[in-house]
């Protein structure tokens, strides 16, 4: 999975280091990536995973670091 | 306490309707409006329990009267709101005792030079210096009442080393800041706000800086709180345009079954569908501002409801002034008539772009791709 996440965040995040340099918990935004790169990874994550994130979950924390979009991507497969 | 709250207001409405034109005439600030207002406390109105709601309704009330005293008030309490939006600030506290007992103008600093209008990414940063105090220095494009502010509110970057995104709000004095005018202020309307652009510097202690990372209290606060109050005075202006097509229907004297009073129910209609939205958009806001953690706030829906208020109450009110210019007819066309629409078309086409509709529709469509309910 985190490979996945890692790719997706290569390809959309528009990060100004590269996204395998980042730490679990290092914040995505601290680093660089703008809101709108955000909805950019946002829609590369759903692709990505099969997955809809709900509207309770499109928060800026949610996507703020590699580890909770993963948790975000855990509670929705576990809700499937 | 709030039944005085409105009468104080709608007092206060009525000296700033007494100044409105030479006001606009002069480009002057509305000094009449705001020292009525401070009269009968008005300011220090959230700080002394007065109810949201009411302050909107205060901002239409004078909205109606003088746009530019009516959009001071509002800025001044959308300044207020960010400092009551946490109980985790002890400096706020004692500079909030000091708004009830001197009624301060308290005014912002958000737009910067280089940003291209976004408020979300600064420039400017917050220094420490050796002494333990802070200082910071940012060039803004326009400061609305900058000269006639006591205090301001002031975006930056949290510290000289922080991303464009990190930002917090500074709260410093007037005696904490200097000031210098860049340029000049003519412009088409809202006239009376004289927000010509300042280079600003102020020095501060560390003590001033909110406590909320301004991402969550832009996304929470700031922003819906501005997109509402400036509504409700936008709304205000498209009341007081509406009202003055109606008597000029009425003076007609063909009991409403004119071509014109067709037109005025069209008018109508809009108006109501515009107040509708911004009543569900208001108590949707408090009902989730109460909610602990205000979890529903921090969502891209929010953020996409908030921005959508204001772009369609700024298009709806100068659309609706423009209709009442129709109705009214040269009567309305002449500034030296009682049912003249010139100032206030005027000042609602500052609506659209203060804060640029054209950016809120440019983050709107992006999140219209990841929101599910639009």
């Amino acid at each position: 999975m985190e490979d996945k996440i890692l790719a997706v965040l290569l390809e959309h995040g528009r990060l100004p280091v590269p996204a395998d340099s980042l730490g679990e918990g290092d914040d995505l935004y601290a680093a660089g990536m703008t809101s709108h790169a955000s909805i950019s990874v946002m829609l590369g994550l759903e692709d990505a995973f099969d997955v809809e994130f709900p509207d309770r979950m499109l928060t800026r924390e949610v996507f703020s670091s590699i580890a909770s979009i993963r948790a975000a991507l855990d509670e929705l497969a576990t809700a499937a | 306490m709030s039944g005085d709250f409105l009468s104080g207001v709608r007092a206060a409405a009525a000296v700033a309707a007494e100044h409105v034109d030479d006001v606009d005439r002069e480009a002057r600030f509305p000094q009449e409006g705001i020292d009525a207002l401070k009269d009968s406390s008005a300011l220090s109105a959230l700080a002394d329990g007065v109810p949201f709601a009411e302050v909107a309704q205060a901002c239409q009330v004078l909205g109606r009267a003088c746009s530019a005293t009516a959009m001071v008030f509002a800025m001044h309490q959308i300044e207020v709101a960010c400092l009551l939006s946490t109980d985790d600030w002890p400096w706020a506290k004692g500079y909030l005792a000091d708004l009830t007992r001197e009624q301060r103008l308290i005014g912002s600093v958000t737009s910067e030079i280089g940003t291209g209008g976004d408020m979300g990414r600064s420039i400017s940063s917050v220094e420490p210096q050796s002494d333990g105090s802070c200082t910071l220095v940012k060039q803004a494009p326009t400061v609305s009442y900058g000269e006639y502010a006591d205090d301001f509110l002031t975006t930056t970057r949290r510290s000289p080393d922080a991303d464009g995104g990190d930002q917090v709000a500074v709260m410093h004095l007037r005696h904490q800041t200097t000031m210098e005018k860049k340029g000049t202020w003519d412009p088409l309307g809202m006239r009376g706000t004289c927000s010509p652009g300042f280079a600003v510097s102020a020095t501060f202690a560390p003590e001033q800086v909110h406590p909320t990372p301004y991402v969550t209290l832009g996304a929470e606060t700031m922003v819906p709180v501005s997109h509402l109050l400036w509504s409700h005075l936008w709304v205000g202006i498209a009341v007081e345009a509406f009202e003055r097509a109606k008597k000029s229907v009425k003076a007609a004297g063909t009991n409403g079954s004119s071509v014109k009073a067709q037109r005025l129910s069209e008018l109508h209609g809009q108006l109501s569908g515009t107040r509708a939205q911004l009543a569900e958009a208001l108590e949707r806001w408090q009902r989730e501002y109460a909610e602990p953690g205000r979890p529903a706030l921090q969502t891209m829906s929010a953020t996409l409801r908030h921005n959508v208020l204001k772009t369609s109450v700024s298009r709806s009110v100068a659309s609706i002034c423009q209709g009442a210019l129709e109705i009214t007819g040269i009567a309305g066309f002449r500034n030296d008539s009682p049912l003249a629409i010139g100032r206030l078309l005027r000042d609602s086409l500052s609506a659209s772009l203060m804060v640029s509709n054209d950016r809120l529709h440019e983050t709107n469509s992006a999140l219209l791709m990841v929101v599910k309910e639009g």
